[in-house]
This record gives structure tokens, sequence and C-alpha cells, in this order.
């Protein structure tokens, strides 16, 4: 109960679901042996935690920010560049993340101070500019970032797929150092997702609904909601770059499309949503229903257009085309936000409360 | 009676409304600033005509997103679509009219302009009533959910042109009378970019006109300035704020056709990344003002295109640049409407 900040699921069914996914992720290694459901887990972890600092932000005072993934992007890029031009070490890659994180709140800082300061809403624009200049920044500064390209770089040698801990198998699985990264990123997005969680049932947490559910009220009262507002925006971006930056290490590789494209924040967009906004166990339940649709699903999107093909159907073939993922994620973004705004959260929750 | 004739004394014995001048002076100065870094008169002639032509288009897509938020408090990340959308209908109707654009007659080549024009304002002006319907009136006064739902909207209507018309980018001749420029001096005046400034204070003299002159125009004026007031005069606010939905996603359509003919190219996340351009526009300019929106489209275009020769590399941060020091100076942008 401590462990989770007195703010446990509430509802039967949702905690039997969230205590499948742990134990299921928490195992994945030995579960799973496979490259491909390994990397699933590993991305549902890391997505887990990004959209959960997303949530701190949307779901809890109610803003929007189209620059999250700027931030997931500034972690990655710091771990790349510093593992990259110092070498793998571990070292280097503390320097990579004690030098994105500043970097982030400096960032985050200065976008809350300009646009929170008059009206939110010009916190989703402003985001949005930010995000895209950003984006267009690290695509042109080719020496540092490596441009369109990216970087590929070494981790350090314990976390390489080479490195074995132990020689033989424990429990049918080898334990190296895909492994050892595996469980890095587990524990990691762990311990941030608890300290989340500990933040939005804090203090400081209360005044941020307070302020999403009447910000004149939350003023009236004695609260700074611009110092609240930006706070929350620093620390959601300090969050998403530790996320960022276990991503780089997970890959070994970062580059504009896998960490600052605008797809992602759209993923995230929707992750969110979908798990339930204003609750920060929907950031697993949304991670990992979208993970592991995109990864699964999408062949079957492609074996219904290659039948509608077939059938002489060329435009519905075209509309089922595997590419066209994305509109069909929006049609569900926005049903989802129109018929259940609660989420996935929102309606186990509902359901529990209805039966028992 | 006597009240209502002498309604004219009264305005008179109030202190008249101080014009602020200062913003709209900032194009001379930044024209003025740059002028002495480019150097060449004529090369600073033809980027300013540049800008002059970019930020009207850029105007012509904006116009229709400040005012709707003005008006409603609606934010439409889906504004976007629309441009795409008119760009999409510009190919439909230069494909199958080839030999008037290449044609040398002015006339026809105009004529095929007009009519994608046409098109496209009608088109998209029909799509933006279901677009209101469906997406937007269920969500009023709801800022998250509008944000969440038109960025959906954004998504799917993006996904829908490349379903419809291939991943691929479009190629779009201008037509034969309109290329190559006029030379004056040295500077060169694109002939194409001449017909987007004439099409654009067009334009912008339509809207000042309309909401200015007209029942209408102040109808939308009073309801920028307070919605509850105009409902309770006994106008329905619903209705015409689906008209201006409507006439903002025609003349974004409008604006598409004309950015698809200025790149001579089609590509669907022409919307997306026009957005964020016009994103800074309106911020820039003062949410719900249409003068704001003119003078923001006009204050990015001649940034982007100095920084662009001077600079290219940060083109796109030298607007980001722009609409910090805006902000510094006034949190809520150089005109903004009904004291928002």
């Amino acid at each position: 109960m401590n462990l989770l900040s007195g703010d446990p699921p509430r509802g039967r069914a949702l905690a039997a679901l969230l205590a499948l996914i742990v134990v299921i992720l928490a195992l994945a290694p030995f579960l799973f042996p496979g490259a491909k459901s390994l990397n699933v887990a590993a991305t549902i972890l890391i997505y887990a935690l990004l959209v959960a600092s997303y949530d701190l932000l949307l779901g809890y005072t109610g803003i929007v920010s189209f620059a999250h993934v700027m931030f997931y992007g500034v972690g990655a890029y710091g771990v790349a560049i510093a593992l990259y031009g110092l070498g793998p070490g571990w070292g280097a890659l503390l320097i990579g993340v004690a030098a994105a994180l500043p970097v982030s709140a400096a960032l985050a800082l200065a976008i809350g101070l300009f646009s929170l300061r008059v009206q939110t809403i010009f916190f989703a624009m402003v985001t949005l500019a930010a995000a895209s200049a950003f984006n267009v920044l690290a695509s042109q500064l080719d020496w540092l970032t490596g441009g369109e390209d990216g970087r590929s770089f070494q981790v350090p040698a314990a976390l390489r797929p080479g490195f074995h801990l132990v020689s033989g198998r424990v429990f049918g699985a080898e334990i190296n150092g895909r492994m050892i990264s595996y469980y890095l990123v587990f524990a990691a997005c762990a311990l941030l997702f608890l300290a989340l969680l500990r933040v939005v049932n804090s203090p400081f947490g209360r005044v941020l609904q307070a302020i999403r559910e009447n910000p004149f009220r939350a003023e009236a009262l004695g609260y700074r909601i611009v110092y609240h507002r930006t706070l929350a925006t620093c620390l959601s971006a300090i969050v998403a770059s530790l996320a960022g930056a276990l991503n780089a290490i997970w890959q070994h590789y970062v580059g504009p499309d896998t960490a600052l494209n605008l797809s992602i924040q759209i993923d995230v967009l929707v992750m969110v949503v979908i798990g339930g906004m204003g609750s920060l166990y929907g950031a697993i339940a949304g991670a990992a229903l979208f993970v592991i649709a995109r990864n699964y699903l999408q062949g079957l999107l492609g074996a219904l257009s290659a039948a509608a093909a077939g059938a002489g159907l060329t435009l519905i073939a075209g509309l089922l085309h595997p590419d066209r993922w994305l509109m069909w994620l929006g049609l569900m973004f926005i049903l989802a936000v129109y018929f259940v705004p609660t989420g996935i959260v929102g309606r186990l929750r509902a359901e529990d409360k209805g039966s028992g | 009676m006597s009240a209502i004739e002498k309604s004219g004394d009264i305005g008179a014995a109030l202190p008249r409304r101080k014009i602020d001048f200062a913003p709209a002076l900032l194009p001379f100065l930044i024209a003025l600033v740059a002028a002495p870094l480019i150097g060449s008169t004529s090369t600073f002639v033809t980027l300013t005509f540049a800008s002059l032509a970019m930020g009207l288009m850029l105007f012509t897509m904006a116009s229709g997103f400040t005012l709707v938020f003005g008006l409603m408090d609606v934010l439409n990340f889906g504004h976007g679509a629309f441009i795409s959308i008119g760009a999409y209908m510009a190919t439909l109707v230069f494909a199958p009219l080839i030999l008037w654009s290449q044609a040398g007659s002015l006339g026809l080549n105009l004529g095929v302009i007009f009519l994608a024009v046409a098109v496209a304002a009608i088109v998209c002006g029909a799509l933006g009533l279901v677009f209101e319907r469906l997406l937007v009136r269920p969500v009023y006064g709801q800022h998250l959910k509008q944000i969440l739902v038109t960025t959906g909207g954004l998504i799917v209507v993006e996904q829908l042109l490349y379903a419809l018309f291939g991943p691929d980018t479009i190629p779009l001749a201008l037509p034969t009378a309109l290329r190559g420029a006029f030379v004056i001096g040295d500077a060169a005046i694109e002939k194409f970019r001449l017909l987007a400034v004439i099409v654009g204070l067009v334009i912008f003299a339509g809207l000042s006109l309309t909401l200015n002159y007209t029942k209408i125009g102040l109808l939308i004026r009073a309801g920028v300035e307070n919605r509850e007031m105009v409902e309770a005069l006994g106008y329905r606010i619903n209705r015409l704020f689906l008209a201006v939905f409507m006439a903002g996603s025609a003349l974004a359509g409008l604006g598409g056709v004309l950015w698809a003919l200025y790149r001579e190219q089609v590509h669907a996340s022409v919307g997306e990344s026009l957005t964020v351009l016009i994103f800074i526009v309106v911020i820039t300019g003062g949410l719900g003002s249409i003068g704001g929106c003119f003078l923001g489209a006009t204050l990015v275009a001649l940034v982007a295109n100095y920084a662009g020769f001077l600079a290219p590399k940060i083109a796109l941060v030298s607007n980001i640049a722009l609409m910090v020091a805006v902000l510094l100076w006034r949190p809520r942008g150089l005109y903004p409407a009904g004291g928002r």
C-alpha cells in the first residue's frame, strides 16, 4: 500500500489485469525468449513510463502538450551523443543522462513560462511549434546528431548481447547482456512509475487536480497556478527524458524517426486516451494494448488488404493497407474520446461498481 | 427619442479609443534592419515581395482558424486538413484541363486556376460542414477534447488522402503564362507571386469589409467580444458559427490551392507542416483578430524569407524566435481580439 502511495488500482478486474501485465512483463525473458517478443515487452515498459509522465500533464493537470516526445528525444539523444562521442562506458552513459535532464527541464521551463502565463491553450500550439522546430534542428545539426540517419552506438559491455553473467541456462534462458538490459529497463521504469504515483498523490498532485477541475477556485484558495503548471511540465519532461534514455540504451540507436517524430506524439496521445486519462494505471494498460496491437494487428490488416485486393476492391485494399494503420488508430482515438473518455481504467472500475 | 438622436454626441463626449500603432510598424522595422544585412537592393526587393506573397497566402489559410477561435473558443487542430484537401482538389482540376493550363493564353490559364480555387473552396466548405457537425459540435466548450478530437480528425483526413491519392508527392505544374518573372531593374518579381498577392489582398479587403460594414460582420464581431450577449439578443450564434467555420475551411482550401501552385507539388503532409506556421502566425498576431492575423502572417513571412536568405539553417527556428520575442513584449500577441 505504501509502495503504491495509497492509490491502489481500485476495482478487482482492473487490479487483476494490471497484475497480469506486470507479472508477464517481469517474467518476459523466461516466458518468451524470442528477440521480437522481448523487444515488444521492453517497448511496453518504456511507453508505459512515457505515457504515465504525459498523463501527469494531460490527465492530472489538464493541459495538452505536443512537445512531450521532444523531451523523450532530448533524453535519447543525450545518451546517444555521449556514448557515441565518449565511447561505451558507464561514465559516458551517466554523463549523457546528467546532461539531458537539465536541458529538458530548462526547455520545459522556458516553454511553460512563455505559454502558460496567459492562456493554457497557447501551450498546445506553442509546444507543437517548438517540437517541430526541434525536430528540424536535430536533423540539420549533422555533426552532433547524425542528421536524418541518426546515431548507432555501443552500450557498456555488460549490456551487450555477447556478455554472459553465468555460463549455461537458468530456467531455460540465457543470462546475457540483453536480459540484463531488459531488467535494467524494467527496474528503472518500475521505480519511476512508483515515483510518479507518489507525485500525483502528494499535496502537489492534489493541487494539480484542483487546477484541472477549477483553475479560478484553485487560485482563489491561494495556489499559484502558473507555478504549479510549470512545475508539472518540468517534472513530466524530466521523466520523459529518462524514458528516452532507456529507449536509447535498449535500441542502441537514436534517430529523428524513433525519438522525435510527431507520430510518436500521436501514439502517446492515443495510449493515454485508450488507457484512461487521469489515472496513471491507464498508462500501463494503454501502452500494453497499443504496443501489442501495433505489433500483431498490422499483420492482420495486411492480410485483409491482400484479400480485398484479390477480390478486386482496390479502394478497400488501399484503406486496409498496413501503412494506413494510423487512420484506423485516428478513428479509434476519436471514438474513444467521445464514448469512453475514461478509457480502460474507467470502464473496468465502472463495471466493478455495477456488479459489486 | 432624443437619446437615440443624440447618441452621436454621447459618442463624441467619450475619449477616443487610442489606436495602438506600435505593432503595425514592426514589419517596416524588420525590413529596415534586414536591408543593410542583405546588401543588394534587387535581392532585397525580390525577397520582400516573396515575403508579401507568402504572408498573404499564410493569412488566407490562417484567417479561418483565428475567426473560428475568436467566435466560439474552438481550437481547430484539424484546420490544416482543409489545406491538404484544397491542394489535392487543384491536382484533380488541373489533370483533365492540362490543355488549358499548357495554353499560352493568360485567360485560359487564369480560368483553370479560378476553377481549381472554386472547386477547392466549395469542397472544403462542404467538408467543413461535416467536420463541424461530426467532430466539433459535440465537444463545444471543452478545450481538451476539442484539441484531441480535431487532432484525430487531421490524422484521419491525412491518411484518407494517402489512401485515395497515393503516398507519393504529386507534381503540379504552373500554367504557362504564370511561369517566369517580371524583371524590374535587377529585381525579379515572379508572376505567380504577383497573382498570390492580388488574391490575398482581395481576400483581406473582402474579409475586412464584410466584418466592418455588414450586418453579419457586425454579429461576428459582437460574438467575438461577447457570445452570450449576442445570443441573448436573439441571434442563433451556432448557425453563425457554422457559417464562419465553413467559410474558414473554404479559405483554407483556397490557400491550399495557392500554396500547391507556389510549391508546384502536392503532398498530404502539407497541412500538418503548415499548421505549425499558422499557429505561429496566430499566436504572434493575437488570437481571434483578422488584423492581428494579417500582421502576424506578414511578420512570419518576412522573417522566414530574410532568415532563409541570410542563414538558411535556422529558418524555422527564426519563426519561433519571432514568436518568443513578440510574446515577451505582448503576452497575448500583437492585436488580440475581445480582451482574450
